[in-house]
C-alpha cells in the first residue's frame, strides 16, 4: 500500500477535525447537533473567496508568498472570512436558534438548522451558482519525502495552520476563564449559572469559534480541492462522526476523531476506490454508537 | 443581629406554569446567623431556595436581598450580589480539576485577585489542597460537598446558601460538614440551609421555620424547636389530616 | 379540458404519493418523536427493492426477478421497515440527536449505493422498465393516470385510516407518553426502546412503499430522485401540516406540494433552460425559511395536535441551553 494516503489522510482529517470542533462545542454546551455547520464552512470559503476577489481588484495582482500557491491577500481573507462566519453562526443563533432554545425542545433546534442549512446553501447556489470554483489554478508541484510520498508546499502550510489552530484552542479551552466557563458549562448548566457564569456570552463565543474554525476548514478545502455550495455539506457526516468518535464535547477528541475518519477515508480510496469514500464515516459511526456510543474522550450524560 | 439580610415574602414558585411548589412562603434571615428550613419531602424546602438563587421561575412575591429586590434576578448575577448557592447533587463539575473547579468559580473576582483567594482557599481546605488535580468527579462524597461549598466561598458571598449539604454522605462526613458551617458562620458569612438532618441542623442553627406543603407553618429559636411537639407534628406530615386535630398548630405557625 | 383533468391526476398522484411518506413521518416524528432526516434512504430503499423484484431480467444488473408488482411492494416494505428498525435499534438507547445523525448518514450511504453498486442499483442511470400498474392504459393517458390516482389514494387512505387506528389504540398511547419524555423513554429500558423501534420501522416501511408506489408510477428511478432535497421537502410538509395529525400530514404535503410545483412551472416559463437551475434556488431559500418560521411561529402547524409545551417564565433573559442533559 503506498504510504501517500497518510499525507491525504492528515489533510483531510485536519479539515473534518477543525469542521468537528465546532460540530461538538455547539453540541456539548447548546445540546443541539447543527446541521446548518457544513454550511458555515461553506459560507465562510465563499467570503473568503469574495474578500480576495476584492482585494486583488484594488491592489491588482499579489505575487505568492515562495512557493506557496497564495499570497498575503488570502491571509487577510482569511481572517476577514472567519470573522465573518463567526458573526454569521451569531445571527443565525440569534434569529433562530436561541428563539427556539427557550422553547425548551433540543430537537426543534436541529430541524430549524435543517431548514436553515437548506436555504444557506441555496442560496450560495444563487449567488454564486453551482459550479466549482477554486482561490488558485495554479499547478504546485509536490516535493517527495521519500517512501514515494509526496507534499506540496500548501499542504505543508495548512497541516500547520490547522496544528497552531488545533492547540490555540485547546489552550483556550484549558487556560482561559472563558474555556473553563465553556466547559462549566458543558457539564452541568444549572450548576454553571449558579457560579456565576453567563450562559449568553459563553453561547456567543463558542459560536464564534465554531464559526471561525468552520470558515478554516473551508478554505482548507478551497484551496486543495474545489469551491462548490455543497462543499460543506459534503462534509457533514464526517464531522459528526468525528465529534461523536472522539466524544462530544471533548477538543482534542474531535480532531483526534478527524484524523482517524481522514485516515481511513485515504485509505478506503486507495484500496476500494473513491466513490465509496462518504461510506467510511458511517461505518465508524456505527461501530462507535454500537460499541461505545460516548466516544474515545466522552462521559456519560447524567 | 436582627438586621435581615435575606427576606423572602409571600413567594409563589415552581417549575411549571399554574403549579406552584412554593405556595406563599415567607422567611427572614438575619446577618450573621444561621437559618435551618425543615420539612416532610416535597414540602418544597429546595424549590424555595432554588427560588431565590434564580433557578426555579417565581409567580408571586418577592425576594430581597440586602434591601435590594431579586426576585427573578437572572441565576447567575446571585453571586455578583454576594448570594452564593450550593446545590445538593451535581454540585461540582466532574470532568474538571478541583483547582479548575475553584477557578472557574473565580470568574467575578479581578483576575489577579484569584491566586491568592484559592490559596486562602487551600489553607481553610488542605484537603482540597493535596488533590488539586483530581478529577472532582473522583472525590468522595464528603470532599465534594466541600468542594462545592469552598467554590461557593470563593467569591466572599454575604450568604450562603445550602441545599441538605449532608445528603448522602457518611455520619462522619455529616458531622464535618457541619462543623464547616459552624466555622463558616464564625467567619463572618451568614447561612441559609436546607435540611432532612433537623437533629444536627438544628444543633448548629440559630433559628428554623418548617415548611409544609410550600409555606412555613412554624418558626423558632433552633435550639427549642428539636423538642417541640408542633415540630414533631408538622414534621412528620405523613399521619393522616384528621389525626393531627389533637395539637393546636393554627397558633403555632408563623404570621 | 381533459388535459387539466389529466394534469389534475397527474399532480394529485404525486401528491399524495407525498402524503404517504409524511404519514410515515407522521409516525415517526409526530406521534413517537423520533427524528428522521434521512428519510430519502427510505423511500429509495423501497423504490429500488420493489424495481429490482418486479422489473424482467437485465444481464446488466442483478435482481430482475418478474415478481408481481404487489410482492414488490410488500418487499420495498419488508425491507424498508428491516433498514429502519436496525437504524432504530442502533441509536434508540441514546439521544436524539444520535438518530438524527445516524439517518442522515443512512441517507447518504443509500445514495451512494445507488450511484456506485451499477450491479444493483443501475449507477446513475438508475432502473428502467418498472413495470407499471394499468400500463396497458398508458395509449389513453386519462385513464392511466386516472386508475393510478385511484391506485394511489386507495393506499394511501388505507396508510391513513390504519394509521389513525393506530394512534388511538394502546400501542399509540403508549409512544405518545414516551414522546413527552425522552429520558423515560430512555430510562424505561428495553420496553420503552422496543415500542420506539416498533413505530420507527413502521414508519420506515410505510416510506418504503410510498417510494414503491412513485417508482411504479413513474417507470424508472434514478439516485437523483432521492437527495437530501426530498427530505427536506416531506419535513416543510408535515410542520406546515401540523405534526401529529395524519390529516395535517396528507394536507400539508398536498398544499406545500402545490406550491413547489407551481413555483416550478412559473420558474420554468419564466427562465430559459441554463438559467432554470439558478433560479429554482430561491424556491428552496423560501421553503426553508418557511420552515424556520413556521417552527418559530406555529410550532404545531395548521392541524398539529401537539401541544406547544408551555414556556415556563424564566426569571431571566438569558438563553439558558434548557435541554433534558441539564
Amino acid at each position: 500500500m503506498n504510504l501517500q494516503f497518510v499525507v491525504d489522510g492528515l489533510l483531510t482529517g485536519s479539515m473534518i477535525g477543525l469542521g468537528a470542533i465546532g460540530v461538538t462545542l455547539t453540541y456539548s454546551i447548546l445540546r443541539f447537533s447543527n446541521f446548518a455547520h457544513g454550511d458555515f464552512m461553506a459560507w465562510g470559503t465563499y467570503a473568503t473567496l469574495a474578500v480576495v476577489g476584492a482585494i486583488s481588484a484594488m491592489f491588482g495582482k499579489v505575487s505568492p508568498i515562495g512557493s506557496l500557491s497564495f499570497g498575503w491577500p488570502l491571509i487577510v481573507a482569511l481572517v476577514v472570512g472567519m470573522a465573518f462566519t463567526g458573526l454569521l453562526a451569531l445571527l443565525l443563533d440569534m434569529v433562530l436558534f436561541a428563539r427556539l432554545r427557550r422553547q425548551g425542545q433540543a430537537i426543534i433546534v436541529v430541524m430549524a438548522s435543517f431548514g436553515a442549512s437548506m436555504a444557506l446553501r441555496s442560496l450560495l447556489e444563487f449567488i454564486f451558482t453551482s459550479r466549482p470554483t477554486y482561490f488558485s489554478r495554479a499547478i504546485q508541484i509536490a516535493m517527495p519525502l521519500g517512501f514515494g510520498v509526496r507534499i506540496t508546499p500548501d499542504q505543508i502550510a495548512l497541516l500547520l495552520l490547522a496544528a497552531v489552530l488545533v492547540v490555540s484552542v485547546h489552550l483556550i479551552m484549558t487556560r482561559t476563564q472563558t474555556g473553563r466557563a465553556m466547559q462549566a458549562l458543558s457539564q452541568n448548566a444549572a450548576l454553571a449559572r449558579v457560579i456565576g457564569i453567563d450562559v449568553a456570552k459563553v453561547v456567543r463565543v463558542t459560536w464564534i469559534i465554531g464559526g471561525a474554525l468552520a470558515c478554516v476548514a473551508g478554505v482548507m478545502i478551497g484551496i486543495l480541492i474545489q469551491i462548490r455550495p455543497f462543499m460543506g455539506f459534503d462534509m457533514l457526516l464526517p464531522m459528526f462522526a468525528a465529534a461523536i468518535l472522539g466524544g462530544i464535547g471533548s477538543v482534542p477528541g474531535a480532531v483526534l476523531g478527524g484524523l482517524i475518519i481522514g485516515l481511513a477515508e485515504a485509505s478506503a480510496v486507495q484500496l476500494i476506490g473513491a466513490e465509496w469514500r462518504a461510506a467510511v464515516s458511517f461505518i465508524i459511526l456505527m461501530v462507535v454508537l454500537f460499541v461505545r456510543p460516548i466516544g474515545l474522550f466522552g462521559f456519560r450524560e447524567r | 443581629m436582627s438586621e435581615p439580610v435575606l427576606a423572602v415574602r409571600d413567594l409563589e414558585a415552581g417549575y411549571e406554569p399554574g403549579v406552584p411548589i412554593v405556595r406563599g412562603a415567607s422567611i427572614t434571615v438575619n446577618k450573621g446567623e444561621i437559618v435551618v428550613v425543615l420539612g416532610p419531602n416535597g414540602a418544597g424546602k429546595s424549590s424555595l431556595i432554588k427560588a431565590v438563587a434564580g433557578l426555579v421561575p417565581i409567580s408571586r412575591g418577592a425576594v430581597l436581598f440586602d434591601g435590594k429586590d431579586i426576585t427573578a434576578a437572572p441565576a447567575h448575577t446571585m453571586v455578583h450580589r454576594g448570594l452564593a448557592f450550593v446545590p445538593q447533587t451535581e454540585n461540582v463539575f466532574p470532568l474538571m480539576s478541583v483547582e479548575d473547579n475553584l477557578k472557574v468559580a473565580c470568574g467575578i473576582l479581578k483576575s489577579r485577585e484569584s491566586p491568592a483567594r484559592i490559596a486562602e482557599i487551600y489553607a481553610t481546605f488542605p484537603d482540597l489542597e493535596r488533590q488539586r488535580k483530581t478529577a472532582a468527579g473522583n472525590l468522595s462524597g464528603g470532599q465534594r460537598q466541600m468542594l462545592a461549598v469552598a467554590r461557593a466561598l470563593i467569591v466572599h458571598p454575604k450568604v450562603l446558601v445550602l441545599d441538605e449539604p449532608s445528603a448522602g454522605l457518611s455520619p462522619k462526613f455529616v458531622a464535618m460538614v457541619f462543623e464547616m458551617l459552624s466555622a463558616i458562620r464564625k467567619s463572618g458569612v451568614t447561612i441559609l440551609l436546607v435540611e432532612q438532618n433537623a437533629k444536627a441542623a438544628l444543633a448548629i442553627g440559630d433559628r428554623a421555620y418548617v415548611l409544609v406543603e410550600g409555606k412555613e407553618r412554624h418558626e423558632g429559636v433552633a435550639a427549642e424547636l428539636w423538642n417541640d411537639p408542633v415540630v414533631a407534628e408538622l414534621y412528620l406530615g405523613q399521619r393522616p389530616k384528621s389525626a393531627g386535630k389533637a395539637v393546636p398548630f393554627g397558633k403555632g405557625s408563623a404570621a | 379540458m381533459i388535459d387539466l383533468v389529466g394534469y389534475g391526476a397527474f399532480f394529485l398522484t404525486t401528491a399524495l404519493i407525498f402524503s404517504l411518506i409524511t404519514l410515515g413521518l407522521n409516525l415517526q416524528w409526530g406521534l413517537t418523536g423520533l427524528f428522521n432526516v434521512g428519510l430519502a434512504g427510505f423511500v429509495a430503499i423501497g423504490a429500488y427493492t420493489s424495481a429490482l423484484l418486479t422489473t424482467p431480467d437485465d444481464p446488466a444488473r442483478l435482481g430482475g426477478l418478474d415478481l408481481p408488482i404487489l410482492i414488490g411492494w410488500l418487499g420495498a416494505m419488508v425491507v424498508g421497515g428491516l433498514a429502519a428498525a436496525l437504524t432504530g435499534i442502533a441509536t434508540l438507547r441514546l439521544r436524539s440527536d444520535y438518530l438524527a445523525i445516524t439517518t442522515f448518514g443512512v441517507a447518504v450511504v443509500v445514495q451512494l449505493v445507488a450511484l456506485n453498486a451499477q450491479k444493483l442499483t443501475g449507477g446513475p442511470f438508475g432502473i428502467g422498465f418498472i413495470p407499471r400498474p394499468f400500463g396497458g392504459l398508458a395509449e389513453t393517458p386519462l385513464l392511466f393516470n386516472l386508475s393510478n390516482l385511484a391506485i394511489v389514494s386507495a393506499v394511501t387512505l388505507a396508510a391513513y385510516l390504519a394509521l389513525e387506528h393506530l394512534s388511538r389504540s394502546p400501542w399509540g398511547r403508549v409512544l405518545k407518553a414516551l414522546r413527552e419524555d425522552e429520558r423515560a423513554a430512555i430510562s424505561l429500558g428495553k420496553s420503552a426502546r422496543f415500542y420506539r423501534v416498533q413505530a420507527f420501522a413502521v414508519g420506515g416501511a410505510i416510506m418504503a412503499l410510498a417510494g414503491a408506489l412513485q417508482a411504479h408510477f413513474i417507470g424508472f428511478i434514478a439516485p437523483d430522485n432521492y437527495l437530501p432535497m426530498l427530505t427536506f421537502q416531506v419535513w416543510v410538509m408535515l410542520i406546515v401540516g401540523g405534526s401529529g395529525s395524519n390529516t395535517g400530514a396528507v394536507a400539508g404535503s398536498v398544499l406545500v406540494w402545490a406550491i413547489w410545483a407551481g413555483s416550478g412551472a412559473l420558474t420554468s416559463v419564466l427562465f430559459s433552460p441554463e438559467q432554470q437551475a439558478r433560479a429554482a434556488a430561491p424556491q428552496i431559500v423560501a421553503i426553508g425559511v418557511m420552515l424556520c418560521v413556521i417552527l418559530l411561529v406555529r410550532p404545531s402547524g395548521l392541524f398539529g395536535d401537539r401541544p406547544r409545551r408551555v414556556r415556563t417564565t424564566r426569571p431571566s433573559g438569558t438563553t439558558a441551553p434548557e435541554s433534558s442533559g441539564s
